[in-house]
């Protein structure tokens, strides 16, 4: 009798394991940040009891847009080109809006040549789960400055970088994100409940990951460091994801220092407070504290903003429920009387 | 004032429904409403007819001229010269003159100041039209407007225009708004009225009515193209503005809601997306081709540019989509309002790398219509970008033409897996596996549930999995069957129209929009003692048919609007045992191609060839 079938396999809600959740094997450099996020994305999904076939990946160029080949085998994936990942996934949400998607960027593909792409695909309101691999650095072109690159770090082929760093949450929040957070790719407990949370969030949730890069740009001092991060982050909330299936025990948290946010299909997201009195659904709280970190250089990981929409970009254009790209042609090509009504109306 | 007009100008015989007026007005003055209704009233008469606007890039104030030509023989290419001038516009006066020929008729608002000496072999016809406006008792805020609305009933009365054609082409543009239509109508007729009381006809022109026009419509090619694309099934269009493209989209904006609702939920089942930039009209469009929707984009040659790099992911990834590039002149942001066939090259080998496309050349209105739904089958058959060039002449232009025609043929979704067919490959499925030998692989999209549906896409070299990979072998093999699946298209795609003439031993080849005046070239050629076969190409890569055309005659002009003869230079690599039979003849300067010009040019190089 073989030995693996006796072996009791780890199932999720829906009766998947772990291994379903799995992509190729990672050809990143072993101890990158991305592996860590690539992981929990894995992991957040898993716990969430999500159908792989249910989601779609999407990435551009760089590092990080290499990593979405390395979790979720079974979900479709495309990987296109530099910087206009949003713009693949804003086409193609509307074939199947059953379908979740998560958009896979760096920091160069998404605050240098894709700006424009990021600050608009968070304006369309496309739901996914938008994360940002931000290590500070191009690696794969082997080490250049990007727009996230501190002020003043220093690479080896290219001396001292003399332009300020651009904050992708601040960029998130005043291009109307109803979900900016930040995580470290070193506090892997955190960064996974944001994973779920962002994932439930109906509607763009944006995520900027410090990922530190382990080959250049890993310099004690260096803001997206393993050692910078965890020297100097400060987390805003502990913060606990809740399904909706599950019943909310609250007494690890001491009276008033949790908050409950209901997520849009019923689950919840506990935060506790850390940072005393920081409210998540105030935009001009979440400014000023990312001002302030920014300023400060302190890396401040946690929920800094949600909001629930008014209505999805699928109301907007008044969609049906059924997938579009699954409608029999007779529901797509107008009748021939409809076309000579066109030709009266032209004579 | 009396006007120096010689006396014998009266005997000149007369021209009925042969004529070119050009109307010279400002830019920004609703001229485009007077324009379109003297247009549309003398198709109402049965009377072949063709309106080009020849306009600035400008929202006001600069000179704007809408020419028309009136032909019963069926001729709607431009011609050089105009025989009526409509004069609203004082800045361009003096040069406006320059284009009659002797007989040549002036209308021209009373307010403009005549040069000193008026040329003594032109009619002039002054027009009050200020006061006109007046009597008129229209609102001041409309004075300006409906200064252009008194020429019309002035002009339609001298030449012959019947009231009541007017009266339909004015309903046909107002529609429902009953006040607008009984000002403009009010207008109209004072014109008129004024007219016959006190125009004395002294000129050669006029029209007559004709029995209607069977089975034809009049509208513009970008209009045409809309409503093919919604008839062909699209589902997903994202764009950018640009002259003169953003009328194709426009009219999809317009149609879509009457057009494209579900039959069974009522829900819309086209999204129309207008974005950020060019870049991101083809990456959504990429984006939703993939994910199985039929998408789209329509854009011009600077938007084109900023396509290319997501048009080679959409090669390589075999992506359908279709782009529709309206040609306007260039290089650089060049003439945005002219025309010109100067991207055929461009589009051909759009992006970098080992690549070529498929390019449709629609000729006519029609045409449009037709390639608007093919090229949506052609796309998601081949899994393939597919380019339509159409240009501003064709697709901003209004043109009679032959009503749309329902498509003869089922929508064509191409080789698409979904849960059950997959069941077939027993896990043998591949992305870019070609398992029927024609080059075309299948594919799942985005949504399909079967375990083995999903596969990871990517511009970066891939196996016949999709997996990445760098192996020499595997890469020639993968861009070998890309090409091989395009040239099996060449059969299939819209086989060149031949015009031929009895005895003509050399050939003229055209495309696109030229087609009118290639067409009336080629009776001219053949008045002239030189007949030629004429063949228009409406797709490449080149067909046999072209091949043997060439091959066929003695020598082969190739017609266009480009500089350095794009087609001819295609030509002469794709049938490269006929090159030393073809030439080029080619204008630029953003303007549509006469059919005397053509005709000289032909005439010209025939005597060179022949010693």
């Amino acid at each position: 009798m073989d030995n693996t079938q006796t072996q009791k396999v780890e199932r999720n809600l829906i009766g998947l394991s772990p291994v379903d959740y799995k992509g190729k094997p990672s050809t990143l450099c072993p101890g990158c940040g991305h592996n860590t996020i690539a992981n929990q994305i894995q992991a957040a999904l898993y716990e969430l009891g999500v159908v792989p076939e249910m989601v779609a990946k999407f990435s551009g160029i760089g590092c990080s847009s290499k990593s979405p080949n390395y979790f979720l085998d079974r979900s479709f994936g495309f990987n296109g080109v530099h910087g206009r990942m949003p713009t693949l996934a804003t086409g193609a949400c509307f074939a199947d809006r059953r379908i979740k998607l998560i958009g896979i960027s760096g920091d160069g593909d998404s605050a240098s040549i894709g700006m424009g792409h990021f600050k608009h695909v968070i304006r369309r309101n496309i739901p996914m789960l938008y994360i940002i691999e931000n290590n500070g650095v191009y690696g794969l072109t082997k080490g250049q400055f990007s727009a996230t690159s501190d002020l003043g770090l220093e690479l080896r082929h290219q001396g001292k970088n003399y332009l300020p760093p651009l904050d992708l949450c601040l960029e998130a929040l005043i291009s109307g994100a109803k979900f900016v957070a930040r995580a470290f790719a070193g506090d892997v407990k955190q960064m996974r409940e944001l994973f779920k949370a962002a994932f439930i969030h109906d509607g763009i949730a944006v995520i900027d990951v410090i990922s530190p890069c382990v080959t250049f740009n890993n310099q004690d001092n260096a803001l997206q460091s393993y050692t910078w991060g965890r020297e100097h982050e400060s987390p805003i909330q502990d913060i606990t994801f809740i399904p909706k299936a599950q019943e909310i025990i609250v007494e690890d948290f001491e009276e008033g220092t949790y908050r409950e946010i209901k997520l849009h299909d019923g689950s919840t997201l506990l935060l506790k407070k850390i940072d005393k009195d920081y409210d998540p659904t105030s935009k001009t709280a979440a400014l000023d504290l990312l001002t302030e970190s920014y300023e400060k250089r302190y890396l401040t990981t946690g929920l800094f903003y949600i909001e629930k929409a008014e209505q999805s970009i699928f109301d907007i254009f008044d969609l049906g429920k059924e997938p579009l790209n699954r409608l029999p042609a007779e529901r797509i090509r107008p009748d021939q009387a409809a076309l000579e009504r066109i030709n009266a109306a032209l004579e | 004032m009396t006007y120096p007009e010689k006396e014998e100008l009266i005997d000149l015989p007369p021209k009925v429904n042969d004529f070119c007026m050009t109307v010279c007005t400002v830019n920004g003055s609703g001229s485009a409403t007077s324009n379109n209704v003297l247009y549309h009233a003398l198709f109402h008469m049965g009377i072949p007819t063709s309106g080009k606007n020849i306009f600035p890039s400008n929202i006001k104030g600069l000179p704007t001229w809408f020419v028309i030509r009136v032909s019963e023989k069926g001729y709607l290419g431009r011609v050089p010269y105009d025989d009526i001038l409509v004069a609203m516009n004082p800045e361009t006066f003096l040069d406006d003159l320059t284009y009659l020929p002797e007989g040549g008729v002036i209308f021209y608002a009373d307010h403009i100041r005549l040069p000193e000496n008026p040329r003594s072999d032109l009619i002039f016809y002054p027009m009050p039209i200020r006061r006109l406006v007046k009597e008129a008792e229209v609102p001041r805020n409309l004075r300006e407007y409906m200064e252009n609305m008194a020429y019309v009933g002035i002009v339609g009365q001298v030449l012959g225009i019947n009231m009541e054609s007017i009266l339909y082409a004015l309903k046909r543009h107002f529609g429902n708004k009953a006040t607008a239509l009984e000002t403009n109508l009010k207008m109209v007729q004072t014109g008129y009225d004024w007219a016959a009381e006190n125009i004395i006809k002294r000129d050669r022109y006029s029209v007559k009515q004709l029995p209607p026009m069977k089975d034809c419509i009049l509208t513009d090619g970008n209009n045409a193209a809309a409503l093919g694309s919604l008839f062909g099934g699209v589902e997903f269009c994202a764009w950018y503005p640009i002259t003169p493209a953003s009328s194709l989209v426009e009219s999809m904006i317009e149609h879509n809601p009457k057009l494209r609702k579900d039959p069974v939920t009522g829900k819309n089942t086209c999204v129309i997306l207008q974005v950020e930039d060019e870049l991101a009209a083809a990456g959504c469009a990429i984006g939703a081709g993939w994910a199985g929707l039929r998408a789209m984009t329509a854009t011009s040659g600077p938007g084109l540019s900023l396509m290319t790099e997501n048009v080679g992911l959409a090669y390589f990834t075999e992506t359908p989509i279709v782009i529709w590039d309206v040609q306007r002149v260039g290089p650089s942001t060049g003439l945005p309002t002219r025309t010109a066939q100067g991207d055929l090259t461009f589009v051909y080998f759009l992006g970098h790398g080992d690549i070529n496309h498929i390019i449709l050349m629609p000729g006519s209105v029609n045409e449009c219509f037709e390639f608007g739904w093919k090229a949506l089958d052609l796309a998601e058959h081949y899994q393939t970008p597919i380019f339509v060039l159409s240009d501003l002449d064709l697709g901003m232009n209004q043109w009679i033409t032959t009503k749309f025609e329902y498509p003869d043929r089922p929508i064509d979704r191409g080789k698409i897996l979904w849960e059950e067919d997959l069941e077939r490959f027993s896990g043998q499925w591949g992305r870019y596996k070609d398992i029927d030998g024609d080059g075309i692989p299948y594919r799942t999209v985005m949504g399909n549930q079967n375990p083995a549906a999903a596969y990871f896409t990517r511009g970066t070299g891939h196996n016949e999995y999709g997996n990445y990979s760098e192996d020499p072998v595997n890469w020639a093999k993968m861009i070998r069957r890309i090409k091989k699946k395009l040239m099996n298209m060449c059969e299939v795609l819209p086989a060149p129209i031949l015009h031929t003439k009895p005895n003509a031993k050399i050939g003229i080849i055209g495309w696109g929009s030229t087609d009118p005046t290639l067409i009336e070239a080629q009776d001219m050629l053949e008045q002239a003692g030189v007949p030629v076969d004429y063949l228009r190409i409406r797709a490449l890569p080149t067909c046999k048919t072209v091949c043997d055309f060439i091959g066929a005659h003695d020598h082969t002009y190739v017609l266009e609007l480009n500089r350095d003869g794009q087609l001819c230079s295609i030509l002469k690599l794709e049938v490269s045992e006929c090159a030393e039979k073809l030439s080029s003849i080619t204008d630029i300067g953003g303007l549509p191609m006469t059919a005397l010009w053509a005709t000289e040019q032909v005439l010209a190089k025939e005597m060179e060839r022949n010693g």
